[in-house]
């Protein structure tokens, strides 16, 4: 079964930057940072449902735009002290292309 | 490869600092074993004064505990003293003989008590208060009640008086200068605060010199049983304890060849005369100074832990200390000259039936030293005024009166201690004054950056800032001590200031901020949320013309030119200069409003419109419909310039305040400032444009316009500050913009102006603004330059640019009906 879902090129997201993508369940935010890692989480801070889209990327974080929690991209796991988790998806790059696995 | 060797000797309060600072800078450089004499994990020292007083007991003092140490693969022995360091062979040798090689050493010995060398001094019963097994001793003693001498009434000497009597004992403290504590109090503390130890119980004998512990009975095991004196008396003493000093712990140092002057010599890296071996904490002479509180030797630790990391940036000039007596009940403070000289002005507020005392010494109008009895709510705010040599000119009358008189408002709010447990410290993060409390206690925090990682607390608008650093301090006693501001660096990923890194900028012509952080060895790839929008405007007021800005490291605000709301939609204020519109404007705002169906459209506390609701892929075609400008009502830049209706309507209008703001408005818009900037132009002094709260405040009088500047009407209200009268429009546009120029280049990065004016003080601005003409014309032209290539932002986003900041990319799931138009990842890639 192929689960893999074409978002966009991977240009169309600038770097240190992040991609809304609205699915009929939740809206994702997928990220690319200097290194032009590629990550997607639910665009929803564990805070106070911030949009983690809007936010600075930095490392492999983000800080969100509303109270200013950092969450790890990698993991979707707030930083410590703070606590919470947001949802992670699979997503990589093919010939600068970027898909997603909402699996 | 190997890694490097380090040894520390001395598991103590700043050796162990030291070595946290290097593990979070630098986790796995080196292979570190630590040798310490005491057979005990790292513990708080300072606080064997409450547990001798029973207030404590020894686990709650305990630092790291032996479990730190494996966790961070540290060898740790303890019990076991280095004897000798053998340079040439690059080893320590240890008092059980064994031998360990280093690449560094560290060197962290400590002090030892000074005893007097008279006879008796080393009779059983005889001891100093230095380490748990003085403190045990002296439980253990006091359990047999008796009487007590403690010699010397310093700090040290009081609270271990303090502490004998809470256990029992009938103590008589011994002094040998006409007054206790003579290095920190002048005589009318000190005589308020010994009245208050003898209401205790506490018996005194000053100016006394101790010449000689007498013996007791065989039968009592010879232990001491009495103190002489030079003038022949002598009392009875079942136990004896020197507090007369300490002595920088130098012999193995020494005996190893090291230059020692009263303390081991080290240099602004705490590197000593041999460049493989750094010292720090009290064992340490730093241009001269050996310091006996946790205080400096926290900031030593910090950079020499930066250069064991080989960094190699930070640098230690000294600090100014401050002490505070850890007597329960008793309030006492001290910090820098409290005796002051001839040429200095002293401020006292003496009410010694009611037991406050207060001592300001000033010189120039900026506090050199304090010293407070009875009341020392404000002790922190005086001494960060006098660390920071803030002029207090202006707030001279009321200085006596705390910071929650002087005008310094909200962060003043006092009495830390007093305030009940669930009081909300931290209304923007609703943080408790119990939750500060207990992180403190159970995680071990010291400085304000950790309370506020961990609670959040004064995180945010740090309005409490103030509060929680006196609850910090209320709470750890004197090993508190704030940062000078002057100091702080940017920001974690660098210990550059805000000023270095600014000066690096222009010096160096830096033009990006990614060649910027590698010039100055940024710590972190890429920086954090406060550095990258710092270094951002930064490069911007530096080369306006070259920079190109970076919206990647600009708050999401002002990358899409609108205010993010809690529901993730955004806010819409157009400009509407000097809060002046029309019907055409109404309309087009009204048609906008209902085509885009935005829920709220509000009058702003700035005079404009404001459509709240807005969805972000909305925004452009609302900016292109509407053909405004844009407010910037989300900006660190020119918000609003509010105006009355001036001398064209109203009965006492002298000015046209209207058409004068208009003007300045036109003048400043699209104008970025290290924070947010908002003027007012009233038309006489009844100033109904509150000129007088805002960063610049116009007012018309007869003959022409009062300028008034640094007033902020936001989080704590302030006053704007006379800067100079003109006469004409041109002169007001010109003062007005050079004045902000000279803010655009100084002013750290969200520093509003009052902050900023209340570091370099008005009279510095008005010598550059004000009385310079040609200076002032420069900064007007250097003003100009930069707002020249500023384009509406609205108007070129209507145009398209940066499109795909504003478009989602639709997904569906392969199961949803109108997922089928989605494109699959080739099959080949799948397998
Ligand atoms: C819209 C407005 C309230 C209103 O409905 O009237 C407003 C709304 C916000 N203010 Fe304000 N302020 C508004 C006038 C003011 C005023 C009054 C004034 O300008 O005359 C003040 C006090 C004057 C001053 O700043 O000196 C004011 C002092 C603040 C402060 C405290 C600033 C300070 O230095 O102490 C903040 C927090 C900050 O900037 O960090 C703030 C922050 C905010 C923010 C931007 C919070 C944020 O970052 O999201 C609010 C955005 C709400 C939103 O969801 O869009 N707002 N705010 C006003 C917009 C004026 C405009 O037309 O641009
Ligand atoms: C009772 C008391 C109350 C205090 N109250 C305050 C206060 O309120 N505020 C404040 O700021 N400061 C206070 N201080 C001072 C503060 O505790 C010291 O400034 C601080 O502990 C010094 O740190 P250090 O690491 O330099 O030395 P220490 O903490 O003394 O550590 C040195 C360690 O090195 C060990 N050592 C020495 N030589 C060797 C060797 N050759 N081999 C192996 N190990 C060795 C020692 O045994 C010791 O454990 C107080 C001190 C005392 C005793
Ligand atoms: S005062 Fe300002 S910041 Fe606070 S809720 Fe109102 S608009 Fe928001
Ligand atoms: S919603 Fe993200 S920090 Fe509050």
């Amino acid at each position: 079964m192929n689960d893999w879902l074409k978002v966009c090129p991977l240009e169309d997201i600038p770097r240190l930057g992040a991609k809304v993508v609205s699915t009929d369940k939740a809206d994702i935010a997928v990220f690319r940072n200097a290194e032009d890692e590629v990550f997607a989480v639910d665009d929803r801070c564990p805070h106070k449902g911030g949009q983690l889209s809007q936010g600075i990327v930095f490392d492999r974080r983000v800080s969100c735009p509303l109270h200013g929690m950092t969450v790890h991209l990698d993991s979707g796991k707030a930083q410590a002290p703070d606590e919470g988790c947001t949802h992670k998806y699979r997503v990589r790059v093919d010939k600068g292309v970027v898909f997603l696995n909402l699996g | 490869m190997q890694k490097a060797k380090l040894i520390l000797v001395g598991n103590g309060m700043a050796g162990v600092r030291t070595l946290e600072e290097l593990l979070k800078l630098a986790p796995d450089l080196y292979d570190i074993t630590v040798y310490g004499a005491e057979p005990h994990g790292n513990y708080n020292r300072i606080l064997l004064s409450p547990v001798l007083a029973g207030e404590m007991k020894l686990p709650e003092i305990m630092l790291n505990d032996v479990g730190w140490y494996a966790q961070h693969g540290i060898t740790l022995h303890t019990g076991r003293r280095i004897v000798r360091i053998d340079r040439p062979r690059r080893t320590v040798v240890a008092d059980d003989g064994s031998e360990e090689r280093y690449d560094r050493l560290l060197l962290a010995t400590g002090s030892t008590p000074v005893m007097l060398p008279i006879p008796g001094h080393d009779l059983p019963g005889v001891l100093a208060y230095r380490d748990i097994a003085d403190t045990e001793a002296m439980i253990a003693a006091s359990a047999r009640g008796g009487r007590a001498v403690v010699i010397g009434a310093g700090l040290l000497g009081l609270e271990a008086a303090n502490g004998l009597k809470a256990r029992g004992m009938e103590v008589t403290v011994v002094h040998l200068a006409p007054w206790i504590m003579e290095r920190q109090l002048d005589k009318t503390a000190a005589d308020m605060l010994q009245a208050s130890l003898e209401a205790r119980g506490l018996a005194f004998l000053l100016e006394k010199q101790t010449v000689e512990l007498a013996k007791g009975p065989k039968k009592s095991g010879g232990r001491v049983a009495a103190v002489r004196f030079a003038d022949g008396s002598e009392i009875p003493a079942d136990l004896v304890v020197m507090a007369i000093g300490i002595r920088p712990n130098t012999k193995l140092a020494e005996e190893a060849g090291l230059h020692c002057n009263r303390g081991i010599v080290v240099n602004d890296t705490l590197q000593t005369y041999d460049p493989r071996i750094y010292a720090v904490g009290e064992c340490v002479a730093h241009r001269g100074t050996a310091y006996g509180l946790v205080a400096p030797l926290f900031e030593q630790g910090k950079v020499a832990a930066n250069h064991l990391a080989e960094f190699g940036i930070a640098r230690y000039s000294g600090s100014a200390v401050s002490t505070k007596l850890k007597v329960t009940g008793i309030d006492v403070f001290s910090a820098g000259d409290f005796i002051g000289g001839a040429d200095d002005d002293e401020i006292v507020l003496a009410d010694k039936r009611g037991g406050v005392y207060k001592k300001l010494v000033l010189r120039d109008n900026r506090i050199v030293g304090a010293v407070l009895y009875g009341d020392t709510a404000d002790s922190n705010w005086y001494f960060q005024l006098m660390k920071e040599k803030k002029c207090v000119g202006p707030i001279r009358d009321r200085l006596m009166l705390g910071q929650s008189h002087s005008g310094a408002g909200h962060e003043g709010k006092n009495r830390a201690a007093e305030l009940p447990d669930d009081f909300e410290v931290c209304g923007c993060n609703g943080v408790k004054k119990i939750t500060i409390v207990k992180a403190i206690k159970e995680k071990g925090l010291f400085t304000l950056e950790e309370v506020r990682r961990h609670t959040k607390a004064s995180g945010s608008c740090g309005s409490c800032t103030g509060l929680v650093e006196q609850i910090l301090a209320s709470a750890v006693g004197g090993a508190y001590q704030p940062v000078a501001a002057e100091k702080k660096p940017l920001c974690g990923c660098t210990d550059y200031t805000h000023e270095e890194v600014r000066k690096a900028i222009v010096d160096n012509r830096l033009l990006t901020i990614p060649e910027a952080m590698r010039f100055l060895e940024w710590r972190t790839p890429n920086g954090c949320p406060s550095c990258r929008p710092a270094l951002n405007y930064y490069l911007l007021c530096a080369w306006p013309q070259e920079y190109k800005d970076d919206p990647q490291s600009r708050f999401i605000n002002e990358r899409v030119h609108a205010n993010i709301q809690k529901d993730g939609t955004y806010s819409v204020v157009p400009r509407m200069y000097g809060g002046v519109t029309s019907p055409a404007e109404l309309k087009r705002i009204a048609e906008v409003a209902e085509k885009y169906a935005v829920p709220t459209v509000k009058v702003t506390g700035g005079q404009r419109i404001d459509l709240l609701g807005v969805k972000k892929e909305d925004l452009p075609a609302i900016w292109a419909d509407l053909g405004m400008p844009s407010g910037y009502a989300y900006s660190k830049g020119l918000r609003t310039v509010k105006t009355c209706v001036g001398s064209e309507w109203c009965r006492f209008g002298v000015q046209d305040s209207t058409n004068m703001g208009i003007d300045l408005e036109r003048d400043l818009e699209r104008l970025w400032t290290p924070h947010k900037t908002k003027l007012g132009v009233s038309g006489c002094p009844r100033n109904c444009a509150e000129a007088t709260i805002k960063d610049v405040g116009v007012i018309g009088v007869e003959s022409g316009w009062e300028i008034y500047v640094g007033g902020n009407g936001g989080i704590k209200t302030e006053v704007a500050q006379f800067l100079c009268k003109v006469k004409t429009r041109e002169e007001v546009l010109e003062v007005t913009g050079a004045f902000l120029q000279l803010y655009r280049e100084e002013a750290r990065y969200l520093d509003r102006t009052v902050h900023w004016l209340g570091r370099v003080g008005l009279d510095s601005v008005k010598r550059r603004v004000v009385d310079d003409a040609e200076g002032r014309r420069a900064l007007y032209a250097r003003l100009k330059a930069a707002l020249a290539v500023e384009k509406d932002p609205w108007a070129e986003r209507a145009a398209g640019r940066e499109a795909g900041e504003f478009k989602a990319v639709k997904l569906f799931a392969k199961d949803s009906v109108s997922g089928e138009g989605n494109e699959r990842l080739a099959e080949s890639l799948s397998a």
